[in-house]
């Protein structure tokens, strides 16, 4: 056993773990953050990516072990108070960017690292970016649009349900 | 699948990784980015029974830019070199070589030394490390040693390193000036493991070659040099020129077939690519020598 000591959405975690324990499963199982998602357990789906100090990763492809002085964000520490939507939650609310929803939290995790990177992407870079996240049945042209809206409200657009191309 | 149990490890030192691995043998295992390892582990296709983790090895991560070379610490992640803007000047071929491995969320913990230890005969590292003949700095608990990136991959995931040794650091020469340099791949995915990947640099002296290197990944068990400059040199450019030497130098490939596509795709693919590789180098270093005189 070993202790990790870490920042997840803005609280201090101590916690003992033992090396096998994944990520994603230390966050759903043991701490019960079961908004990240486990679809392939290999890197494939993109559903289990979280914020590691900014960054998203993949929560299946590291060891619990691992985020002893880290700072982690899940889809729990998206929303600004705990209650109402991100931006980007919000987005793909409005826009119909899920079905099922299995996919989402990655996406949405994906999305928050891409916007902080880049505030104004291009199309085109919004596919390139979430192609390491899959989705089985909204289809992609809905998660695309909920990207833009997402990325135009940020920006200060701040004018909820004009996002259907009239930007360009 | 959930990974077996392990002991897990983190030395702060290379020294202290090195003594643990000289310890343990073939029992143990260095823990790198873990975006190859640790789905492996999932799956149970590995089992080590520890995993020394590098991640709090101090000053593996590094980028150092000569006049001559790029070195890079063994833990640098693609997604640093992908971003650095001193690597896309000293080395854009490897910074466009970065930019084709998987998704972003796997660049940000993927390494060039993990890669390069890994060795998969697909990845775009191992291709470039070979295209330029990068030095891979090795080192065990009694030294290290420099190991030429051609005499590196055996085969696919076997590499000239032993169980005792880890990838310190990776020592890329740059690009001669005036060197056109191309990097080509075909996926039938974005972020999938390339069917074949083509990397290519040649130089022009008066509007003819003077020189060329070209390297395939895909189509071997590890990435393989074609000879391309006995073909070019002394040519002039033109369509007709490459795909002429496309065609004789992949003719002798026999690239295995899989689930993914036959030999013979592969081979095909290879051919196609290194046309459109010649032809994109060709078109950057034309680009390099037309400068007005007296501008560089």
């Amino acid at each position: 056993m070993r202790r990790v000591r870490f920042e997840l959405n803005g609280q201090t975690v101590e916690h003992e773990v033992v090396p096998r324990l994944l990520l994603s499963d230390f966050l759903r199982d043991v701490l019960g953050f079961t908004g990240t998602h486990v679809g392939c357990e290999q890197g494939a789906c993109g559903a289990c990516t979280i914020l590691l100090n900014g960054e998203a990763v993949r929560s299946c492809l590291m060891f619990a072990v691992q985020v002893d002085g880290a700072t982690i964000r899940t889809i729990e520490g998206v929303s600004p108070d705990g209650t109402s939507l991100h931006p980007i939650q919000q987005a793909f609310h409005e826009n119909y960017g899920l079905q099922c929803g299995f996919c989402t939290p990655g996406f949405v995790m994906s999305t928050c690292a891409l916007l902080a990177e880049n505030p104004a992407p291009t199309e085109s870079e919004i596919r390139s970016h979430l192609s390491g996240n899959l989705c089985r049945c909204a289809g992609y042209e809905s998660i695309v649009q909920s990207v833009r809206q997402a990325a135009w409200e940020l920006a200060g657009g701040n004018c909820a349900g004009k996002a259907d191309g009239d930007d360009e | 699948m959930k990974p077996a149990a392990f002991e897990y490890h983190d030395p702060p030192t290379t020294a202290e990784a090195c003594e643990l691995l000289a310890q343990l043998g073939d029992e143990a295992k260095p823990l790198a980015g873990g975006q190859s390892l640790v789905p492996l582990m999932n799956m149970r296709l590995a089992t080590p029974r520890h995993l020394i983790d590098l991640r709090n090895v101090a000053g593996l991560s590094d980028i150092t830019i000569s006049d001559t070379s790029v070195t890079m610490g063994s833990m640098t992640t693609q997604r640093q070199i992908e971003l650095s803007p001193a690597i896309r000047k000293a080395c854009p071929i490897l910074t466009e070589a970065t930019t084709h491995i998987a998704h972003f969320q796997i660049r940000q913990r993927g390494t060039i030394g993990g890669s390069i230890a890994h060795a998969d005969p697909a990845a775009e590292l191992p291709l470039i490390t070979v295209l330029l003949d990068a030095r891979i700095v090795a080192r065990r608990a009694d030294g290290t040693r420099s190991i030429p990136a051609r005499g590196f991959f055996y085969s696919a995931f076997v590499t000239e390193l032993d169980e005792t040794e880890i990838v310190e650091s990776i020592e890329l020469p740059r690009l001669a000036d005036g060197e056109g340099w191309a990097f080509e791949e075909f996926a039938r995915r974005q972020g999938d493991f390339a069917l074949v990947g083509v990397a290519a640099t040649v130089t022009l002296t008066d509007g003819k070659y003077s020189g060329a290197r070209l390297a395939v990944s895909g189509v071997a068990s590890a990435p393989v040099l074609l000879p391309v400059a006995e073909h070019l040199v002394g040519e002039r450019p033109s369509p007709a020129l490459y795909r002429r030497v496309a065609a004789a130098v992949t003719a002798g490939l026999t690239p295995g077939g899989d689930i993914h596509a036959t030999g013979e795709d592969r081979r095909d693919i290879a051919g196609h690519l290194t046309e459109v590789a010649l032809a994109a180098a060709t078109e950057r270093a034309l680009q390099l020598t037309d400068r007005p005189a007296g501008r560089r």
